[in-house]
């Protein structure tokens, strides 16, 4: 709690200089407009103008907010021009992305750690798999998927979730199913554990605090994942979708308000992700 | 038929030998052999299963037409490497990193801003930031500018968290002795914490590398000029060319295994003291 009184003013601090900016990068369209009518502006009335545009290059805090209560209370969860709608869509494709890419991401792990083959084959490849921006693959995967004759966007989207939160799952549970020390080993040992008993009772529980640092990450980078891949041609549903058609339309407020809402669904999502950390961690006696 | 056996076949031998190996070779030897290994079999049997199964180049092709795409269409793709990797990511990549180390730096003079701010910034670490492609595209206009600029947001905050977490790892006892050397503040961080945060900060330009390519990439699906590696994949997918798409993704993942092998390399050169490069 101590740090509630800076992070409030920094924030405070942020939305002035976002006033402040809308009323710089605004500016312009109201000059052009009065040149066009062919009168002068006061600065009182830059000021209301810049703040009221319809289509402005930066809109005002309050005018994403408008738009925010339009699009999320306002209108009917069901309708498409629903950004509960659009993010429910993004949240169920983020959702299986990531469980599969968890999966995905854990059995590999156990694989690397039970075989030195596996480890010498998969590691170096699994490392050259992320610096492919795997969101080149996005548009060609809905193609795909399109052509092959999957009719929904589910699966592409999943596909790209999945292979996006994979990579961090599998590189901190590699370290944490090796984090038990020769110590702790050799006491299980001359307990006569089971090589499963010791990934059971050992391994597995001493590698949580990385999977769940790992799982932080994840969630990210799936969201982003979902994201890009509702965004080519052709994508109707999801926040993506809400991007491409506010940048195609030029409506900058329909954006700002599907970024706000992305951001909103990450940032709880994350917070899910602590909670069930802090309640798995309760439940096998840590100490907070 | 003979190409489906021979998937069949290849696999379970590829993967003896890197058993034996794994076991019999020198250590250095077996690093290098087993993935390469591993790698070139999965290229045959992907060869092998479209070839034995007649999959359509529509849907997935052969390496080999891959290929030969790639060899076909070099100035072309090397315009658009130019464009989107060079222009787009490096240039967003350079200013964003500067950017964010100086900013870090400014952060951590205040304690206050220390405290307000690296909440924040870890928030917006996580967020979903290439949501911000469009807004800057119609900013910037269709030219690479647009791209460097997503490619900076991208790639400030990782950079800046990871910066601000450095300047932090300098232990207080070591601070106690570059005070009673009477060094300065500038003295300290040139001479301690800077060199002390670099681990962190090579940390952060690693995530960078990859976020940088990805930022241009995406920043091109909101409009770019004719040229670039986000506008031939989304044209090329348009047209059903997927051996044109796979070219550009080798393309991609070329430059980016390369981006980030020099970092590591420069990160080996300028933390050669540092426990994880000992090995």
């Amino acid at each position: 709690m101590k740090s509630l009184g800076p992070v409030l003013t920094v924030v405070a601090a942020l939305l002035a200089l976002w006033y402040a900016a809308a009323v710089v990068m605004n500016a312009q369209w109201t000059y052009d407009q009065a040149e066009r009518a062919g009168t002068e502006v006061t600065l009182s009335e830059l000021l209301a103008d810049t703040m009221t545009q319809r289509r402005p290059k930066l809109p005002a805090p309050h005018q994403v907010l408008s738009e925010l209560k339009k699009t999320v209370i306002d209108t009917k969860v069901t309708s498409k021009r629903s950004l509960v709608y659009q993010a429910s869509i993004t949240l169920g494709a983020t959702l299986t992305g990531f469980l599969t890419g968890t999966l995905l991401g854990i059995a590999l792990a156990v694989a690397v750690v039970r075989s030195r083959v596996m480890e010498l084959s998969v590691t170096p490849w699994a490392i050259i798999s992320q610096t492919i921006p795997i969101v080149a693959l996005a548009p060609m995967i809905v193609v795909l998927s399109s052509r092959i004759g999957i009719e929904g966007r589910l699966i592409p989207k999943t596909v790209i979730a999945a292979y996006l939160s994979y990579f961090p799952v599998f590189v901190s549970m590699v370290k944490g199913l090796r984090s038990p020390d020769a110590m702790q080993l050799d006491l299980l040992r001359t307990y006569g554990a089971a090589p499963g008993q010791v990934f059971r009772k050992l391994r597995l529980p001493a590698s949580l605090p990385y999977f769940f640092a790992a799982m932080k990450i994840s969630m990210a980078a799936s969201l982003v994942g979902v994201i890009v891949a509702e965004l080519p041609t052709g994508a109707v549903q999801g926040l993506g979708s809400r991007l491409l058609i506010g940048s195609q339309n030029g409506q900058p407020l329909m954006i700002w308000a599907a970024l706000v809402v992305a951001s909103a669904l990450g940032a709880g999502l994350i917070l899910m992700v602590g909670l069930l950390e802090r309640l798995l961690g309760r439940m096998m006696g840590v100490r907070a | 038929m003979t190409w489906l056996l021979a998937a069949l076949l290849i696999w379970p031998l590829a993967w003896g030998l890197n058993g034996v190996l794994v076991r019999r070779a020198p250590a250095r030897m077996a690093r290098v052999a087993v993935p390469l290994i591993f790698g070139l079999t999965v290229v045959f049997v992907w060869e092998a299963l479209v070839r034995g199964f007649g999959i359509e180049p529509v849907i997935l092709p052969a390496p080999s037409k891959v290929a030969q795409t790639f060899a076909d269409n070099r100035s072309i793709l090397w315009l658009d490497f130019v464009q989107t990797g060079l222009k787009g990511a490096l240039a967003g990549w350079v200013i964003g990193a500067m950017a964010a180390v100086a900013a870090a730096l400014l952060i951590d003079r205040s304690p206050f801003l220390t405290r307000g701010l690296l909440p924040i910034g870890n928030l917006v670490a996580v967020l979903p930031i290439v949501g911000i492609a469009p807004i800057l595209v119609s900013w910037f206009g269709f030219d690479w500018q647009s791209k460097a600029a997503v490619v900076v947001a991208m790639v400030f905050f990782p950079i800046l968290v990871n910066t601000v977490a450095g300047l932090a790892a300098a232990d207080r006892m070591q601070r106690d002795l570059m005070r009673t050397y009477a060094a300065g503040w500038g003295a300290t961080l040139w001479k301690l914490r800077l060199p002390a945060a670099m681990p962190f900060i090579f940390n952060g330009l690693k995530i960078g590398t990859t976020l940088a390519l990805i930022g241009a990439i995406v920043a091109e699906y909101f409009g770019s000029k004719d040229v670039g590696m986000g506008f031939r994949i989304t044209t090329a997918a348009g047209r059903l060319g997927a051996d044109m798409v796979w070219a550009e993704i080798w393309v991609a993942a070329l430059a980016g295994s390369v981006f980030y092998g020099l970092v590591a390399l420069v990160e080996r050169w300028a933390t050669f003291w540092h426990p994880s490069q000992r090995g």
